[in-house]
């Protein structure tokens, strides 16, 4: 790690002004991922600003629309086990614990998690080139060994991932991200927090210098009788996802009234494609129709050698992942054959 | 490529250490450290507390695992001086009046280790789970374990040991 100086921050105010001024200033909450990448160089810092001191941010509240706030400094672990979560959002709380280890768990902030970087090999590799790293470098991916890297949304510059489970559970329930800056307040959906890499890989969200999350809201819908979380990974526990898929249902009379498929592991952010959420209303859930739509979803998938399983993998975890939100009770959260 | 150390480092003679207050293992110390100094470093070289272990230091392998305001946290990635004021116990902390804590008696009786290395971080944890209190299961005792990696492969008798003190509630 590089020699840095440390400020405790007092409010979202004084910690924006801190980092709007500097960008050499980084914000630490949890810490479990900037730390690790300030030990290998990946990241660093002339200043880190504590903001776990914030008390504002560390609640999760009910909201007069029916909603959930959740506060950006609760753990991952508070949020998984807070009793609304669990019987309203339980996707959410089954995506979290399919996360890191319960230690990490227990650090780790609920903004932080959407803040995490790519755990792509090449980035945290500081002897190779690595254009998110550092812009115009190339990727040393793309020709690489590249089993984990992305097959949807890619760009000639950059095939990482975005390594979230939590956030693929937040796509799918179509959350709300709140933002608080030196300019005042705003919101973004979901769905526009995230970036692809395009030509600004080193870009990994839409959050503008001097910009902090200060929570994330859910929608009251919170699909807690049919959906189900699937993880498919190189272990069954504590390692980041090869592909993970987030189902939530609405039926009504037999029929799907509203579909959400959100996919980690395929892409520099969640992925959605409304066009399969779309094909599936008003369809019967049958595997036909979700292998359907998972043939929507994957159209233009692209493997880069090493990791062209992922696009076979993720048809399946879709079909797979949709029939147990069917019954929730069957769902299991890793590989092992469902019964 | 490589990392330029101290690149843009101007430390400011007011900052550049810290004086903080830990309560560890029951005991308040104060001490001072670097910002970039973290919580394992500081109880290893700071407070030659050194049962807390460094493997991986990288938040992969668990063995730094200690307990900090009553959850089990990994010591290798929180900054000492975001601690200022904490309670923290460590593997020293856990025996109490000259008495094993009943894990510390489990891993001995189920054989739960080979070269040891891991063990204060399997106990740390699995004290903190069987605080937070989620696993009903075996199997949710391996999951809630998952941090926490042996390579000598005594995972069995390490689960073996928890279970027994789950079972028989001894840890309450």
């Amino acid at each position: 790690m590089n020699n840095f100086n440390y400020i405790k921050a007092q409010s979202v105010q004084d910690a924006a002004q801190h980092v709007g001024k500097n960008d050499q200033a980084k914000i630490i909450a949890g810490g479990t991922n900037i730390i690790d990448l300030m030990k290998y160089f990946v990241t660093t810092a002339d200043v880190l600003v504590d903001i776990n001191h914030i008390t504002a941010n560390k609640e999760i509240t009910e909201k007069e629309d029916g909603g959930l706030h959740l506060g950006a400094l609760v753990s991952n672990a508070d949020t998984a086990y807070h009793p609304v979560v669990e019987e309203r959002y339980p996707l959410l709380s089954k995506a979290i614990l399919a996360g890191a280890s319960a230690q990490i768990r227990n650090m780790a902030t609920n903004g932080g998690n959407l803040l995490q970087r790519t755990r792509c090999y090449y980035f945290y590799d500081v002897n190779t080139p690595c254009n998110k790293r550092q812009p115009g470098t190339g990727c040393s991916a793309i020709k690489g060994y590249n089993r984990i890297m992305a097959i949807m949304g890619t760009s000639e510059n950059c095939i990482a991932v975005f390594p979230s489970d939590m956030c693929v559970a937040l796509a799918a329930l179509n959350a709300v991200v709140q933002i608080s800056g030196n300019n005042g307040n705003r919101s973004l959906h979901f769905a526009d927090f995230h970036r692809l890499p395009g030509d600004t890989p080193h870009l990994d969200n839409n959050l503008q210098p001097g910009e902090i999350i200060t929570g994330i809201d859910l929608p009251a819908a919170g699909f807690a009788k049919n959906y189900s979380y699937l993880k498919l990974r190189d272990r069954n526990s504590y390692a980041f996802a090869l592909v993970s898929v987030a189902t939530a249902l609405e039926l009504e009379n037999g029929f799907i009234k509203e579909a959400r498929i959100a996919l980690g592991g395929l892409a520099h952010k969640p992925w959605r494609v409304q066009e399969a959420e779309t094909f599936l209303q008003t369809k019967i859930p049958s595997a036909e129709n979700f292998a359907a739509a998972a043939d929507i979803i994957l159209d233009g998938a692209v493997g880069f050698k090493y990791n062209d399983f992922k696009i076979a993998m993720a048809k399946k975890a879709i079909v797979r992942n949709c029939m147990m939100a069917l019954n929730p009770e069957t769902q299991l959260p890793g590989a092992q054959p469902s019964a | 490529m490589k990392p330029s150390l101290n690149k843009t480092t101007i430390m400011s003679p007011s900052s550049a250490t810290a004086t903080i207050s830990l309560n560890i293992n029951h005991e308040q110390k104060e001490l001072t450290v670097r910002p970039w100094v973290s919580l394992l470093d500081a109880l290893r070289d700071h407070l030659d507390l050194t049962g807390t272990k460094k493997g991986c230091d990288h938040g992969q392998c668990g063995a730094c695992t200690v307990i900090c305001d009553d959850k089990r946290i990994l010591s290798c990635l929180t900054l000492a001086v975001m601690k200022n004021g904490s309670a923290i116990t460590t593997i020293e902390g856990i025996a109490q009046h000259g008495e094993l804590h009943p894990l510390q008696q489990a891993f001995i009786e189920h054989d739960a280790f080979q070269c040891g290395y891991c063990t204060p971080g399997q106990i740390c944890s699995a004290i903190g789970m069987l605080k937070e209190g989620k696993a009903k299961t075996r199997a949710d005792v391996k999951e809630l374990m998952s941090g926490n990696l042996c390579r000598c492969g005594a995972n069995i008798g390490i689960i073996n040991a928890i279970m027994e003190v789950k079972e028989g509630g001894l840890h309450e």
